[in-house]
Order: structure tokens, then sequence, then C-alpha cells
């Protein structure tokens, strides 16, 4: 199979020069996202909804398990603002409650897959030559391996606790982050910096870590927050398919337990989705405004 | 011969692909706590040593560890992968009943997503600052942000129950028992839903995709020589600028294989579409381990398969490749 190195993600040419002011990149970065008014916004519905989360069980004591109204009470009735399941299990507690494994176990699997990704990548990238090839067949082989069916395997065999859940999503989700590290890895160690840095007698591990990992930093941020994006997403499905930890509420959960119901009561289905939705657009939004702040090339438009 | 060369290396790395899957799972297999034999045998409400024993020799377990490794990766590459628990039937029988549908759903969406895809993202690269391109934006946003079981099902309330459009769920009308032009019109009567909710994650991706590659591409010296050629400004979007723009969309959408077939086991799963996501779903809360690891491989077979025809279709798309013969 053809691997052509067309990516889809952020292009980046930032860290090759110096900025002109002599500012750094970063603080040069934070300029432009802080003008971008939708990744704004998308950092102020993420704050919010992480706090709802975190915040949330704090302030709203209500059970998420427990029956306090008569089954698929609509939106705005007494004692369930956000209505009642097909059990009569208050909404608005499990809107609250399912937002920490989504959360969670998004999170974490995204980290995993960025460590994995960018740890394959780097070396890749930095030795070239057999290793390169050797790892190219491995990056090769976790993209033909179907992976929401992968996890599925994973997780009927060992378990959903919320560790296998996680490191089963973060183990299919690295390729893309690999190749665009490898990317970015095989273009900067070609910099004169680099180079020089290298005839001065710096380790392999002291190049590969110090002097050009941070270069590459930029795409690989942006990569990953969309990762975090994708991951929840994949956690979501995975719970609607009923393949989450079952004893903790998670907003795929209620979808897939509501599903049977969509037609007598809407928003046992609609409002969890919501949740999702508003969660991934708003990393979407970040990520989005964090590509046009590290990518110069857009900076002139 | 290059070519057949060609054809014979592509397919023993297909091969080493599909074996590599199949040492995975055997691998999972014995790294997952119990055996077959002991979920047969929990099945049947317990059976003696004797029983246990000849059961053990009939799936070879009794055979050493390495021989058992080769035995499954052989029995895999020829198409045997075991008996069905549930079904008591053999998988690859199961699994190839289920194949049409998944294929039909998943091609049938991504034609959807590429075709409206390109023709979208021509036109917003075209009129690159309109209020179209902006659009085009925040649906991608949208379409990649929504989960595709959610979008699903918010699809099947508006159009199936509350607008009773389409049917609700299943492949054909089971009752109406039709056939020939009937029954195809019947399934795709069906296929709608399914199939534009697969479509609606790739759709604005492709879009801006092809305007951003067009957008490039437009810019280039040789789209420049071709205007200043003098050449119809049709052909010049079209001849020189779409061929070229086109090709990172058909990667994408190459490497976008396995991540379609997941989005298809959701989909299927919401509209019941009786394909392999279905017969997935079904085996997991059935326990049928042996089912579920060989839908693993025949899903790999499908994204390999799927992978080397986007790669022909790169050939034949590619300028380059047209110029050489």
């Amino acid at each position: 199979m053809t691997v052509t190195s067309v990516e889809a993600s952020p292009q980046t040419a930032i860290g090759a020069s110096p900025p002109a002011e002599g500012r750094s990149p970063w603080a040069e970065a934070w300029t432009v996202f802080r003008r971008n008014l939708s990744a704004l916004f998308g950092l102020v519905l993420l704050f919010a909804i992480v706090s709802f989360v975190l915040l949330g069980p704090l302030i709203y004591h209500v059970d998420p398990f427990e029956i306090v109204q008569a089954p698929h009470q609509p939106p705005g009735s007494e004692d369930v603002p956000l209505g009642s399941d097909y059990l009569g299990r208050d909404i608005l507690a499990g809107l609250i409650q399912g937002g920490r494994p989504t959360l969670l176990v998004g999170g974490l699997a995204a980290a995993i897959s960025v460590l994995i990704g960018v740890t394959i990548g780097a070396v890749s990238g930095y030795f070239g030559g057999r290793v390169d090839a050797m790892l190219g067949r491995v990056v090769e082989f976790f993209q033909v391996l179907p992976s929401l069916l992968f996890t599925m395997v994973i997780i009927s065999l060992f378990g959903p606790s919320l560790l296998v859940v996680a490191s089963a999503i973060g183990v299919v989700a690295w390729p893309g982050m690999a190749r665009l590290t490898r990317a970015e890895f095989l273009r900067i160690s070609k910099l004169d910096y680099v180079r020089s840095s290298r005839s001065a007698g710096a380790s392999h591990l002291r190049l590969i870590l110090a002097t050009i990992l941070p270069n590459a930093l930029p795409p690989i941020i942006v990569s990953a927050t969309l990762a975090a994006g994708s991951a929840i997403l994949f956690e979501a499905g995975l719970s609607f398919l009923g393949l989450g930890d079952r004893n903790s509420v998670s907003w795929g959960l209620m979808i897939g337990t509501s599903r049977p119901y969509l037609r007598e009561a809407w928003w046992t289905v609609t409002l969890p989705g919501t949740a999702i939705f508003l969660t991934v657009l708003a990393i979407s939004l970040v990520g989005d405004g964090l590509n046009d702040a590290f990518n110069p090339r857009l900076r002139s438009r | 011969m290059p070519l057949i060369r060609e054809i014979v290396g592509r397919f023993l790395l297909a091969l080493i692909l599909i074996a590599s899957v199949a040492a995975l799972n055997f691998m999972l297999l014995h790294a997952a706590p119990g055996d077959i034999v002991e979920t047969i045998v929990g099945e049947m409400g317990g059976a003696t040593e004797e029983t246990v024993r000849e059961l053990r020799h009939q799936f070879g377990l009794d055979r050493p560890f390495v021989e058992q490794f080769f035995l499954y990766i052989g029995r895999t590459l020829t198409g045997d992968l075991g008996i069905s628990a549930y079904y008591n039937r053999p998988v690859a029988d199961l699994i190839l009943d289920r194949v049409p549908a998944t294929v039909l759903l998943v091609f049938t969406s991504l034609a959807i997503a590429l075709g409206l895809g390109v023709i979208l993202g021509v036109i917003s690269a075209r009129f690159s600052r309109s209020w179209f391109a902006a659009v085009v934006n925040v649906v991608a946003l949208l379409g990649f942000s929504a989960p595709v079981f959610w979008s699903g099902l918010l699809l099947l309330l508006m159009f199936a129950i509350i607008v009773p459009l389409v049917p609700t769920s299943g492949m054909y009308d089971v009752a109406a028992d039709l056939s020939g032009w009937a029954f195809a019109v019947d399934v795709l009567h069906h296929l709608i839903l399914p199939a534009t909710t697969l479509a609606l994650i790739y759709l604005a991706l492709y879009t801006r995709l092809t305007r951003a590659s067009m957008l490039e591409v437009m810019n280039s010296d040789y789209v420049r020589t071709a205007r200043a050629k003098g050449l119809h400004e049709g052909k010049v979007l079209f001849k020189h600028g779409l061929r070229n723009a086109l090709m990172p969309v058909v990667t994408m959408a190459g490497l976008q294989l396995s991540g379609m077939l997941a989005g298809a086991v959701l989909v299927e799963t919401v509209f019941t579409w009786p394909g392999l996501g279905l017969l997935a779903y079904d085996a997991i809360s059935r326990r049928d381990n042996q089912l579920i690891l060989g839908i693993l491989v025949a899903s790999a077979v499908l994204v390999i398969v799927g992978t080397i025809l986007t790669d022909l279709l790169y050939r034949l798309i590619d300028p380059r490749v047209g110029a050489r013969s």
C-alpha cells in the first residue's frame, strides 16, 4: 500500500526561524488565539462543561440511579428539571454524573495515544532508514485494524473497566499522531541548528527530546486536542453499545438504554447526545483555533 | 513485468497483514481469562473430566503452544474461522451472509460523501471568500462533533417517526416478499437513512479538504500556464485543477476506511441494518468470542481490499501516471 505523506492535519513551519520581534512563538500564538472569536467561544464552552461535570455533583445531590419520578416525565416536570427516563430516573443527575467517565476515559485515551504516537513517530523520523521502514509496517498494521471492532474485542475479553476501555481506545488511535510526528521529525532533523547540535556531540536522546521535540510541538498539540475529541466520541460509542462500565452512568450509556423509547420520550436520547456534541464541538473549536494560531501561513489572512 | 511483480507483492503484503491480525487474535485469546472449552462447559452446565479432555483435544488445546499458534494462523488464512458457539455454524458462513449489507452501506455512504463533498468543495473554492465557504466550515465542524449514533437517532426521529418518510429499521420489508426490481427499490428505501447518517460525518470533511486542496492547486504555476495559454476556464478548473486536487482527498478516504467501518458498526446498530457491525454487536452480547474474532479478521480483510481499491483509484486520477505510459 502506498504511503503518501499527505496530511489533513496541521502544517507548520513554526520554530524553523525565530520570530521577528523577538517574542516567543507561544506568546505570538496566544495573541492570535485571543483574537479568534470561535476559538475563545470553544474555550469558554469547554470550561463550562468541565465545571458542570466537576462541580455539579457538589451542588445537585440526586443519585442518577435512583427512581425519583414516574417514567418519561417531560423536561420541566416537578422534581426533574430535565425530565425522567424509562425507569423514572432524573436525567439532569445523569448528565452531571455521566460526564465524568466520558471526560476521564476520553482524556486518558488521548494521552495514551499521544504518548505512543509521538514516541513511535519521533523514533521513526529521527533514525529513518531501516527503523523507519519497520515502524512504518507497524503503523500500517494498525491502520488496517478496524479500530472500533478491535476495542470491542478487547473489552469483551478483558471486561469493561475504565482502564481497559481507555487503553483499548489509546492503542488503536495513535497511527495518525505517529505519521504527523514522523513528518515533523524528518523535516526538523535536517535543519542547520539540529546539525550543529549533533556535531557538538549531543546524544540521540538529547537531540530528540530537547532539540527537535520542542519545535515539533505545535502541530502535535493541535493534533492531540483533536485526538481528545475523537477519543470522547469513541468512548461514547462504546458506552452506547453497552461496552462501557455499566456500574456508572455515562452519556453514551444513557443514549443506549433510552434508545428503545425514542418515540415516547425524545429528551432521554437528545439531551445526553447534546452533552457529547457540545463537548466535542468545544474541543474542535479550540483545536481549530490552535491550528490557526500556530500556523504562520494562515496568519496573513 | 513490473505490474505482475507489484500485484504479487501487494497480495503477499495483504496476506502478512491478515496473518498479523490472526496472530494478534491468538495472543488476545490466550491472554484473556478462560478458553473456549471452559465457555462450552459453562454453557453445558458442567462436564466430566473425560469430556473436558476430549473437548480440549478436539479444539487442539492439548498441543504445544507454538503448534497451536501456527495452526490458528494457517486456518485463518485458509478461511477457517472456527465455529460460532451461539449459532453452532461456521463463523465464515455467518460472516459471508452479512458482508454484502455492510459493503453496500459503506460504499453508498462513501459515494455520497465523496461525490457531494467534491462538488461542494469545488464550488466553495471557486467562491472562497463567500458565505458559502463559511457555511461549509461550520457544517464540517458540526458533522465531526456529533456522535454518529446520536445523529442517526435524531434523523430516525425526524424522518421515520415524526414524518414517516422512510422505514425505521432493517434492510428490506420481510413481510412483503418482494423480488427483482421491487426488492432493489425496497432496499434502497431502507438504505437512505443509514447511508445519509454515515455520509454526514465525512461529507463536510471531504468538502473542506477538496476546498483547501483546490485553493492550493489553483494557485500553482501550471494552472497559471494553462490559463495563460487561453484555455477555457472550465477545462482549467476540472482538468488541471480538480484532477490534481482530488489526490489528497482520495488518500484521506483510503486512510479513513477503518474509521468508516467503525461508524458503520454504530449506524448498523441504530438502524438494525443486518451487516457485520450488527453481527459483532450480537456476538458480544452473547459472549461468542470465536465469532467476534472472526469478524475482526474479516473487517481487516475488507479494509485491506478497500485500501487496494483506493490505491488503484489514485493511480487512475494521478495525471503523472497517464503521462508515463
